[in-house]
């Protein structure tokens, strides 16, 4: 029981790191040119990313784990 | 008012707002001078450690370097956030089960080594001094501008303040005037953000106004892309440094945050598991307001500064330019004597020079706004510089009393010595960070990066591997932090200080700067860890269980 507690944890930090690496070096790094030749109102979307959307998608991520371990602490508390 | 008389309003309140706090929450033990007494609400933890974080360089100059840089700028915002992504999710909830006082505590019981505990107090003692001392410089240096006094009298007042609530409350007086603190910073840096933002987009919200466009109809960013172009500069939305270099300088800076033992040791002041998780959470979503508009007022300010003086006659120049002229800040020499300001990228016959830090320091001025909101941006960039200064006073005092001193040379002092011994060093910590903020080594500017570097090089793998490794032990751990910090140290000292045959950017290994250094160090650092650990015996029974014993909710 303990042993999958921890496995889930580990399967939520690796989709939510890859989430991470996504939003900051995939789109704002990575990425960027090809995102920038996209216009959403003022922004390039490239450069959206690296210096606003970024930051938006860490507070995200760790709200998400957030919500996801507390409910795995509850199962396991039951 | 005279604007004078409002800052010292503003600064007044906010002090005695401070010393207040810190009479209310004397520290009577040891664990509420190291942690708060561990009951530390996640919400004010959260406020706490995001004033910890956010320094005077943050407050000042952060929204000014990014003007310049434009895109290139981007490293200091993804970099100094996304670091909270794997304190939360990778180290936080941990280090806080573990329940100790301090970074090397970990290291030390972990490792089950007093080496690997002295290799880790070096390296916080190095990281927090070098940052320390830029912050009673910020202090100083906020002092002279806007009191009028010199800088040597504002560090000294910083430093009584300091000295104050840090050794009298610990980290219980720390956390909760960092908290007033936060909110007297957030407060200043956003009023001016949000006026300035109507003023130039006619919306409120920055973020926002940041991708609007001005009263002329052009998008605020291509007009900005257009200026550049006509001037020489490189397009402020793409940047001139090679991907590679700015993949590792995020990377060196969102390690080395995740790194710093002054944030780490926050995580250990609230009651539970969940809270460590919830406080990082909360830490990040008060930084991320300052962070995302930091960006906003890069542009309108840059824009602004280009379409107050480019090509303009230099007798026609508005009463702000006198006056930060004066200061240094701006430096105006008219080459081809045309009487025009010529702003060009062209170092031969570029006209202006312009400080970063000018850029929210006289944006008020430039938006005309009225004398309080001044005052009040000198109330929070003193905020700024003394709450980060604070928090890394009990990093150097914990590490002297604690680490040194109770783990290693006097194991049996009592809880009262060790309480005495803690608020000793936090003094002479005071005093030497006091001395260094009068006299800044040149080096300061240089040692920021190496701070990051060295927090990345050494503390993130060895903590990461223990939590997540029951088979990481102290001969791997110990050569690969020593092998990170020489590795870094080296890289630094060669290409920032000139040792070793010195070098230029094209020496450069791999083209990566010495800020992004950090990745590699850290890259190095692994690789060595994994290797020794593998070809020598596994830790202990007891280690093992320790390491799972954390993994437990």
């Amino acid at each position: 029981m303990k042993n999958t507690y921890w496995q889930k944890n580990i399967r939520y930090i690796s989709i939510l790191l890859s989430l991470w690496f996504i939003v900051s070096f995939g789109c704002g790094i990575l990425f960027v040119e090809q995102l920038n030749t996209i216009q959403i109102g003022g922004f390039k979307l490239g450069f959206w990313f690296a210096q606003q959307g970024s930051i938006f998608g860490f507070v995200a991520i760790i709200f998400t784990y957030i919500y996801l371990m507390n409910k795995l602490d509850q199962t396991q508390n039951k | 008012m005279e604007l004078q008389y409002w800052i010292w309003i503003a600064v007044g309140l906010s002090f005695s707002l401070y010393i207040g706090i810190a009479i209310w929450s004397r520290a009577g033990s040891t664990k509420e001078f190291y942690v708060a007494g561990g009951g530390v609400h996640p919400i004010a933890n959260g406020m706490a450690t995001a004033a910890d974080w956010m320094s005077a360089a943050s407050f000042i100059s952060m929204a000014g370097i990014i003007s310049f840089g434009g895109y290139d700028g981007s490293v200091y915002l993804m970099g100094w956030t996304g670091g909270y992504v794997l304190l939360a999710l990778l180290l936080a909830p941990y280090l806080r089960k573990f329940g100790k006082f301090t970074v090397p505590d970990f290291i030390g019981d972990r490792y089950y080594s007093n080496t690997a505990r002295s290799v880790a107090v070096f390296c916080a003692l190095i990281v927090s001094f070098t940052y320390i001392a830029g912050q009673m410089r910020g202090v100083g240096v906020v002092f002279s501008r806007y009191l009028e006094v010199d800088i040597v009298t504002g560090v000294l007042i910083g430093m009584g303040i300091v000295l104050f609530y840090a050794v009298l409350g610990g980290m219980k007086g720390i956390t909760y005037t960092q908290v007033a603190q936060y909110c007297v910073l957030i407060f200043a840096f956003m009023v001016p953000a949000i006026y300035i933002s109507f003023l130039v987009t006619g919306n409120v919200i920055p973020q926002l106004g940041f991708g609007s466009s001005g009263a002329d109809g052009v998008y605020l960013l291509d007009k900005l892309d257009g200026l550049h172009r006509e001037l020489g500069f490189h397009e402020y939305t793409s940047g001139s440094k090679s991907m590679l270099d700015v993949f590792c300088i995020t990377m060196a800076l969102m390690v080395g945050t995740a790194g710093l033992p002054h944030v780490i040791v926050r995580f250990f002041t609230v009651k539970k598991v969940s809270d460590a998780r919830k406080s990082a959470g909360w830490a990040l979503l008060f930084i991320a307001i300052l962070y995302t508009t930091a960006p906003a007022i890069a542009v309108f300010s840059r824009t602004n500064l280009i379409e107050t003086v480019s090509n303009q006659p230099y007798k026609d120049m508005p009463e702000w330019f006198d006056k930060w002229e004066t200061t240094g800040l701006l430096g105006f020499t008219d080459k081809n004597e045309d009487g025009l300001i010529q702003y060009t990228a062209d170092t031969t016959t570029n006209e202006l020079t312009v400080d970063a830090d000018i850029m929210v320091l006289a944006n008020p001025e430039i938006a005309q706004l009225p004398n309080w909101v001044i005052a009040l941006l000198a109330a929070g960039a003193l905020a700024a510089a003394l709450s980060t200064a604070a928090g890394l006073l009990l990093v150097i005092s914990s590490a002297v009393s604690h680490d040194l001193l109770k783990k290693m040379v006097m194991p049996r002092i009592s809880e009262k010595g060790e309480l005495i011994a803690a608020r000793i060093a936090a003094t002479g910590a005071v005093c030497l960070a006091g001395y260094f903020g009068i006299n800044p080594p040149g080096f300061v500017a240089a040692t920021v990066a190496l701070a990051f570097g060295l927090a990345a090089s050494s503390f993130f793998p060895a903590i990461l591997l223990g939590i997540f490794s029951k088979r990481i032990n102290k001969e791997g751990a110990i050569s690969g932090m020593l092998v990170g910090v020489t590795l870094m140290l080296f890289y630094m000292l060669k290409f920032k200080f000139g040792w070793f045959g010195g070098g230029t950017k094209a020496d450069w290994w791999f083209g990566i700067s010495p800020e992004g250094f950090g990745s590699i160090a850290m890259i190095a650092n692994f690789v060595v860890t994994l290797i020794i650990s593998s070809g020598t015996p596994a830790p202990s029974k007891d280690i093992q269980e320790l390491v799972a014993n954390i993994r437990k909710p």
